[in-house]
């Protein structure tokens, strides 16, 4: 496009008629849009601002935090309660921090989401694909299950896992674990191999391809996205649980949440907030990294799951 | 391969759910034949299909393929292959692991595997595809992967479920070509399910029309299309279908017409199933090509004149639309003379070629 040239008579270029092409025009900023605007900002902040009190207060000394600016931010910057948090801090009598409670949340998250999601996936693959008799009934009441509140199942199943020697143990939690992520987990798996073709499942089917070899060799390397949301869920689920932890896993496998509350709920001398904040977020940093490494995973694999594979 | 494998549906019968959609079918495939199943949407041919392949399971009746009752065994003993319109490549391993697939489950040795592998890529032209993946492949690779998947397996029956229904027109017409070469290579027992007539004219040595759960006619192709055993197998085959025209069957000076509609066919020469009677109402169908229209006219038949309402150019033929007595007639001829519509143009009917049949109950008389 040329420029147009100055119009002599008028002493000013005239304005140029811009042909319809090129790109599309930015639009303009609009008073709707600076509502939404504002009203995501607000939302932002005040789901943020939390956080912040927290690791403002994780990073100041005891001294200023009595002087109760809780929105200020340190005038004397320490780490000395991050580490007292992970290393010394005092649950009753033991002062080993929370790193050994940190281990243990581990040792009982890691099998327990391999467990459920194992479970879950055979479940899923098995309902949706070679449906055996009476399959809508036990999903039926699978997911019944689902729905019954964990406080009412807590002391028959201490009972059943007294009487086969696992209460109070990690296998135990493991267990338990495994058994309350088993609904939903077959929920998930279902419904994404629902959406499969079920071609696929007739081809390897008349191929020779058995129960255990097709779900191996075919429907697992597909479930990638699936599994990944599993995952998600499973990781933070399980790390945040905190009552089955309490009961089932015994004194020396509790998770981090018990012992958090454990730290922060001492009844005798000063609280120490700084220290709190940062147990507090030491044991969320977990969930919290899962969400941000994966958050974009969880958005695909939960969109594929409900559309298509 | 397996040239010796037949195979015989008795009185077979499926329910999916409360539906009955198959009832009392029998179907005798003679080993190395390629026999189609036509029919529209609906009408039971894909269920019959996977019910040989064992995908559904039957209610009653029986399956032997090879002389042997394959009712309930499972589909990988029945010795079939079975090619899907969706294709159902697995879409996490490539070519090559697709077309292995099979034989890596019964344990084939290595070099064997490599060898049918490369064969089938061979007669399908995959060779330069085997390292890529379904989702890298344009809709006629994906269907020659399927048919490859087939072939490796060297099954003694080939089953295929509308396997060009997806792919644009003029890849179907090639791979038509190379499926029909193919049966005549390997010479092994095909099932073939379609909708399109054209394939099923094309490719069958025996085509089974299906409507409803049952086989409507079951012969060749030509018998099919020319001796038609009702009325809809006379309807659904054709393009334009076969003209129907309402009447009744007089005898006059020792000579059988057909009368109705204005119209006075003899059919002295039709060759009746039993004794015609003449107290019935009768349909007289006639296909478009037996049907003269304007020049096409022999000088020794009887004309009547139309006026023309329509004429669709087809590049090799065309297609006259006749109104007469208010009855749409269309005729097909190889004439490039120009025609104006609202014309009036003389037709004849040959009645050489007609079928005649039964107004109330459809069936060939």
């Amino acid at each position: 496009m040329s420029t147009p040239l100055a119009d002599p008579l008028q002493g000013a270029p005239a304005p140029a008629r811009r042909a319809q092409r090129g790109r599309k025009p930015r639009s303009r900023f609009t008073p709707a849009r600076l509502g939404v605007y504002g009203f995501l900002f607000t939302a932002a902040l005040f789901f943020l601002l939390p956080l912040y009190v927290m690791l403002v207060t994780s990073v100041k000394p005891m001294d200023e935090i009595r002087l109760g600016h809780l929105l200020a931010l340190p005038m004397h910057f320490t780490l000395a309660p991050w580490r007292d948090a992970w290393s010394s801090a005092c649950t009753g009598l033991a002062c080993d921090g929370i790193r050994v409670d940190f281990w243990n949340s581990v040792r009982i998250v890691v099998p327990s989401t391999f467990l459920s999601i194992a479970v879950g996936a055979v479940n899923g693959y098995a309902l949706s694909f070679w449906r055996p008799r009476g399959a809508g009934v036990l999903f039926g009441i699978l997911l019944a299950g689902a729905f019954i509140p964990v406080q009412v199942m807590v002391y028959p199943l201490v009972r059943v896992l007294a009487f086969v020697h696992l209460f109070s143990s990690l296998a135990g939690i493991v267990v338990i674990h495994t058994i309350f992520g088993m609904p939903i987990m077959t929920l998930l798996f279902r419904n994404y191999y629902a959406s499969l073709p079920q071609e696929l499942f007739k081809a390897a089917r008349i191929d020779g391809g058995g129960f255990w070899r097709i779900f191996v060799q075919l429907m697992l390397p597909m479930s990638v996205p699936i599994i990944v949301v599993a995952i998600i869920m499973q990781v933070t689920g399980i790390w945040n649980d905190y009552i089955l932890g309490l009961v089932f896993a015994g004194t020396k496998n509790l998770p981090m949440t018990v012992q958090l509350n454990n730290i922060i709920n001492t009844t005798t001398g000063e609280r120490i907030y700084n220290v709190n904040m940062a147990a507090t977020i030491l044991t969320s940093a977990v969930p919290l990294a899962i969400y941000f490494i994966s958050g974009r995973w969880f958005v695909r694999g939960i969109a594929s799951g409900a559309v298509k594979g | 391969m397996g040239n010796l494998t037949n195979v015989s549906v008795r009185n077979l019968r499926i329910d999916l759910g409360a539906n009955t959609v198959i009832d009392e079918l029998d179907l005798d495939v003679r080993a190395g034949e390629f026999v189609v199943l036509l029919g529209p949407s609906g009408c039971g041919k894909s269920t019959l299909l996977h019910s040989i392949a064992g995908l559904v399971d039957v209610t009653d009746g029986s399956i032997e393929i090879g002389g042997e009752d394959m009712t309930w065994a499972d589909p990988k003993d029945r010795g079939v292959a079975l090619v899907f319109q969706s294709y159902a490549l697995y879409p996490t391993m490539n070519v090559e692991r697709n077309l292995s697939f099979a034989l890596r489950i019964n344990g084939t040795p290595k070099a064997e595997i490599d060898r049918r592998v490369k064969r089938a890529a061979e007669m399908l032209q995959l060779g330069p595809l085997l390292l890529r993946k379904p989702a890298q492949l344009s809709g006629g690779q994906r269907q020659r992967v399927a048919i490859g998947r087939a072939l490796v397996r060297e099954a003694d029956v080939f089953l295929f479920d509308e396997p060009l229904s997806n792919l644009d027109a003029k890849l179907r017409t090639e791979l038509r070509r190379e499926l029909k070469q193919l049966h005549q290579q390997l010479g092994a027992t095909m099932i073939y399910v379609t909708h399109d007539q054209v394939e099923a004219m094309t490719l069958a040595t025996r085509m089974a029309v299906m409507k409803g759960g049952a086989i409507q006619q079951f012969g060749t192709p030509a018998e099919v299309y020319a001796r038609p055993e009702n009325l809809f197998v006379a309807t659904f085959l054709g393009a334009p279908p076969m003209n129907l025209l309402r009447g009744r069957l007089e005898a006059d000076e020792g000579r059988l017409r057909f009368r109705g509609q204005g119209l006075d066919v003899d059919v002295s020469a039709y060759a009746f199933k039993g004794t015609p009677d003449p107290t019935r109402a009768c349909v007289l169908g006639v296909r478009p090509e037996d049907v003269h229209a304007g020049r096409a006219v022999r000088p020794h038949e009887a004309a009547w004149e139309g006026r023309l309402t329509l004429v669709e150019p087809m590049g090799n033929h065309r297609v006259v639309w006749i109104e007469y007595q208010g009855a749409q007639i269309a005729s097909i001829d190889q004439d490039k003379t120009p025609l104006s519509s609202g014309a009036a143009v003389p037709f004849s009917i040959d009645g050489a070629h007609v079928s005649l049949f039964d107004e109330e109950t459809g069936a060939r008389i």
